[in-house]
Formats: C-alpha cells, structure tokens, sequence
C-alpha cells in the first residue's frame, strides 16, 4: 500500500486529512450560516469575523488571563455568542420588516468593521496559539502521521455537528424553531416568545461560529483576516448545500473539504477553484442546492 | 339594519360581564382598512359564531383579536385585561388560543411534534388521553409529517392542538371549510363535546347550517362591521334576513 492511483499513500491520505480538517470548518461555519437563515432570513455575512473574533478570545483568555484552550472552548462561544445577541437586538431586528437585502447589508458593514478594529489593536501578521498539550503529538498509523490535534478536529466538529443536529430534530426548543422557520408569526400566537427565540438562535450560529474560531487558533495563525479567507469559501458551501437546510450544509461541509483536498492531489492547479465550479454546476442544475427545498 | 344592532343586548347580557368583549375594533392592512368597528361579545361557556360572505372581515376579526394584525385600534377585553395593544404571545398566554383558517400544520414536524407544539400557558387544558380520545386518528399517525394528513385529520390536529394548553377561549376559522360532510359532522360533535367540557367558543362560518347545530348565538358581518345577531333558537325565524346577508 505504497501507492494508490501512482500517488504515494502517505501524500493521498495527508491530503484527505487535510480535506477533512477544512471541511470541519466548513461544516460547523455553514451550519450556524443555515441556523441562522432559516429563521431570521438573513445571510449573516458577519459570520467570518464572528469565527476570527473566537479565535482571538481564546488568545486572549491565554495571553490576559492565562485561561487555556479548555477554557476557551467553553467561554469564546459564550462571549462572542452574547456579542452576537447585542448585535442582534440593537441593530438587525430592527431590520426585520425590511428587504432581507438590508439585513445583508448591515451584516457584511458590521464584519468590515470588526475585523478594521482588530486590525487596528493586533496588526496582520497573526499571533501564535499553541494546542494545548494533551492534545499535542501525533500517531504513526503506518500509511500516514496523524497530528492528535487535526484529529481532535475532525472528532469534536463532527460532535458539534450531531449535537447540534439533534438539537434541532429532536428537542422542543428544536420544534419551535422548526415552526418558526416555517410560520414564526402563527408559533407567537400559540404564546411563544419569537423575539426571543430569534435573539438566541442568532447568538447560537454565532456561538457556532466563534467554537470553530476557537479550533481554528492552534492550526491557522490567529489573524484578524482569518474569516475573510474561509467564509467565501463557507457561502460557496452554504449555497451549494441548499440555503437552510440543516443536515445538507454538514454532509456538504465535509464532502466539499475532501473533495477539494483530493483535488490537491490529482490537479493541485484546480483545488482553488472547484468549489465554485461545483458551486456554479449547482446553481445552473439545482439552484435550490443538493438539500435545499425548491 | 342600525335598528336592528341597536337592539342588541351587546353590553349586558343576563348581567353577567362577558369573557370577551370587543368594542369598536378597527384592523388595517397597509393603507387598507379592513375592520370598522366591530363589537361583539362572548360569554364563558359560549359557542357564538361569526356569520358573513368572503371578505366581509371575519377571519380580520379573529387575527385582530389575536394580535395578527399589526395595524388596530378599539378595544378587546378579555378576562379582565385589556389586549388591544399587547403582542400575540402575551394574548395566547392570556388564555386565547387561535385555529387559523389554513389550519398552519408545519411541514417540517410530525404529528405528534405539531400537537405538542403551543406551549400550556395554564393549568386546565385537556390531558393528552381525552384528545387522544377525541381525535383516534391522531394517535395512529403519530410519526407521519404533519401535512401529509388528510384535509380533515389536519383540521382536527389544528383544534386538538390548542386544546392542551388550558386556553379557554378558541377562535376557529372556518374549521369545517372543505370537508367532506361526514368530517364537518365530526368537527361538529367535537364542538359541541368542547362546550360541554367548558370551552367559550368564536367560531367563523359561512355555512350558517353547520353553525345551527353548535352555536348559541350567531353574529352577522358585512363589510367590516357587525350588522346583525341573532340567538340560535330565533335562527329559522331570521331566514329571510340571513339569506339576505349570507347571499344564499
Ligand atoms: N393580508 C391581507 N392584505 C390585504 N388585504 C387583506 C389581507 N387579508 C384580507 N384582506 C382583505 O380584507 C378583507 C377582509 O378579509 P377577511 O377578513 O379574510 O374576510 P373573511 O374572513 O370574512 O372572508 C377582504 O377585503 C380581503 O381582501
Ligand atoms: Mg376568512
């Protein structure tokens, strides 16, 4: 098992780790992108700064209060989490009886902003962030060397993705978003509290999206551009899974991710560009995307 | 017809303040206004029904009760609250609970989800047995999605919904709305089964024949307004006159 396809193993599989690692990314950013759609409407393209803006609260939980990475995971999605419901109240649900254009509008100044400031306070270069050391290392599985870290990636995304999935399938706060996704004025007049729903549901992608920030620290370095860079490609993914659709923006997630990796191994020119290849495929074929409901 | 509202024992029926009481209620759509002062009231353990051609601002009447329509002005007491101005959550946890007249089945929650749904808002509601009890159908197609149901299965998910929740007001819209007869006849029973059991009843109709067979007193609307009511047991005597307004 030296070679597979005259491409040496240990090349194929590095490449569909990494294909792995990425789509992890993709998946956690386009599930909160479709949480968030499905009830408020609005594509939150401040979603890329929300991800760096976790990555930046784990470096400073170390750097300022000396909290590692532990703490990290647990408290950059509460903090950037309760931004987001800030954001929320006092700026976009004023924007709910508008085009949803404004709303995009809004978000997208918003993440300009975000990552201006950080720019401002932290420069570009990007700032170090070690994994922390349990998660160090890595096993030699004979065909490949697996860093434990990329693993622990891929393993707690995954779980991410579940329990999230599971969340909204199966629970009652599930149902009334569900509902709410489809008819929120009819679920307010059963005396539910959709405002409020709304509010969280936000802060829930978003908390989504600073968790992924937060994994993304010890293997990209922490730098205020590092969302810009993967929410294109996350809108891509979002538009070829189908806008909303909650599992479709998971499996789309991760087949997306390796499809590219396995690019970078067979034609390296094209692994740029074929998520937006696919992506146009998509439109022109399905526009309502691979899970989307027309 | 003014005469005829003028002598509408509106304000003080047998003394007793009623559950609900709407006065003057005005609805707007945009720049389109709807409802010009509608005034009704409902007593506790009363089945009363809204009579009326298309358009003539019924189901108006119940979303504006509701808190559906944004753009409203009058008064709608309710159980010694005034909820003219207050947000529709707060109105179903006021004890108002709403059957609209698309039923709003949700697609994506099956049957069950769809009858857990409305959170309880006070203790009272029907135990999930006795809804089971009245609706057996539900319970064979627990798992299946809420909208692959019949037209008549998903008019009795959209009543038995709202019957756990310990509302004791029900607006239905027009629950008998194209279905069959032995389905209307079913929904009848169960109204009649819902009085029993203590539920004030507003129910929309156009079919004023259905509405004989359930309803204690009929209100009349035309073009935004309350025109006429009449109690059930006057109903063959005012023939002439609600073939009149009904236009049949
Ligand atoms: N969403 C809406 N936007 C604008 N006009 C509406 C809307 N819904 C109803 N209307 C108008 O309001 C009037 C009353 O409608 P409605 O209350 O549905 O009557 P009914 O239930 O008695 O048939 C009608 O003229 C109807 O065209
Ligand atoms: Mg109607």
């Amino acid at each position: 098992m030296d070679e597979i396809f005259g491409i040496p193993a240990p090349l194929l599989f590095g490449q569909l780790l990494l294909g792995l690692i990425n789509g992890a990314f993709y998946a956690m950013l386009s599930l909160g992108l479709a949480v968030i759609f499905g009830l408020l409407n609005i594509i939150n393209f401040t979603h890329g700064a929300q991800f760096m803006m976790g990555a930046f609260v784990a470096w400073m939980l170390l750097n300022w209060l000396g909290l590692g990475y532990w703490w990290a995971l647990l408290l950059a999605p509460l903090i950037v989490g309760l931004s987001g419901v800030i954001i929320e109240r006092t700026m976009i649900s004023r924007l709910y009886k508008l085009d949803h254009l404004y709303g995009l509008l809004l978000t997208f100044g918003i993440g300009l902003i975000i990552e201006g400031v950080f720019r401002n306070y932290f420069g570009s270069s990007g700032l170090p962030y070690r994994p922390p050391a349990e998660l160090q290392g890595g096993w030699d599985l004979g065909f490949m060397f697996m860093p434990v870290y990329r693993f622990w990636v891929v393993v707690f995304s995954l779980v991410v993705c579940l329990a999230t999935w599971l969340m909204i399938e199966k629970t009652r706060l599930g149902a009334y978003l569900r509902a709410a996704t489809e008819n929120a004025a009819l679920v307010q007049a059963f005396g539910v509290n959709v405002p409020r729903l709304i509010t969280l549901t936000y802060g829930f992608g978003v908390a989504l999206a600073a968790l992924a920030g937060v994994l993304a620290a010890p293997i990209y370095s922490v730098n205020p551009q590092m969302g810009t860079n993967l929410i294109i490609i996350v809108f891509a993914v979002v538009v070829i899974g189908g806008m909303g659709s909650i599992l479709g923006s998971v499996l789309t997630g991760f087949g997306l991710g390796v499809v590219e990796g396995l690019t970078r191994v067979f034609w390296p020119e094209a692994s740029a560009t074929v998520i937006f290849v696919i992506m146009a495929i998509v439109l022109v074929t399905r526009p309502a995307g691979l899970f989307g409901r027309a | 017809m003014a005469d005829a509202l003028a002598d509408l024992p509106i304000a003080a029926q047998e003394g007793a303040s009623p559950l609900l009481a709407v006065r003057g209620l005005e609805a707007w759509y945009g720049e389109s206004h709807v409802l010009h002062g509608v005034t009704l009231d409902v007593h506790e353990g009363e089945v009363v029904t809204l009579l009326g051609r298309n358009g003539a601002g019924k189901t108006t009447t119940l979303r504006s009760i509701m808190g559906l329509v944004p753009k409203r002005s009058g008064s709608v007491h309710y159980a010694g609250r005034e909820l003219i101005g207050a947000r529709s959550d707060a109105i179903a946890r006021a004890g108002i609970a709403y059957c609209p007249e698309e039923r709003g089945i949700f697609a994506s929650l099956d049957v069950t989800e769809n009858l857990m749904l409305p959170p309880v808002v006070r203790p009272g509601g029907l135990p999930l047995e006795t809804i089971y009890e009245l609706f057996p159908n539900l319970k064979e197609r627990a798992r299946s999605q809420g909208t692959k149901l019949s037209g008549g299965e998903q008019q009795m998910l959209a009543i038995a919904r709202i019957l756990r929740t310990g509302a004791k007001l029900l607006l239905l819209d027009e629950p008998s709305e194209g279905l069959a007869p032995v389905i209307v006849q079913q929904i009848g029973r169960t109204i009649r089964e819902l009085k029993q059991r203590g539920f004030t009843v507003l129910l929309v109709e156009q079919n004023f024949r259905f509405a004989q067979t359930v309803a204690d007193r009929h209100y009349v609307m035309e073009h935004g307004k309350v025109v006429d009511m009449v109690r059930n047991e006057d109903l063959n005597a005012s023939m002439d006159r609600l073939h009149e307004y009904l236009g049949v």
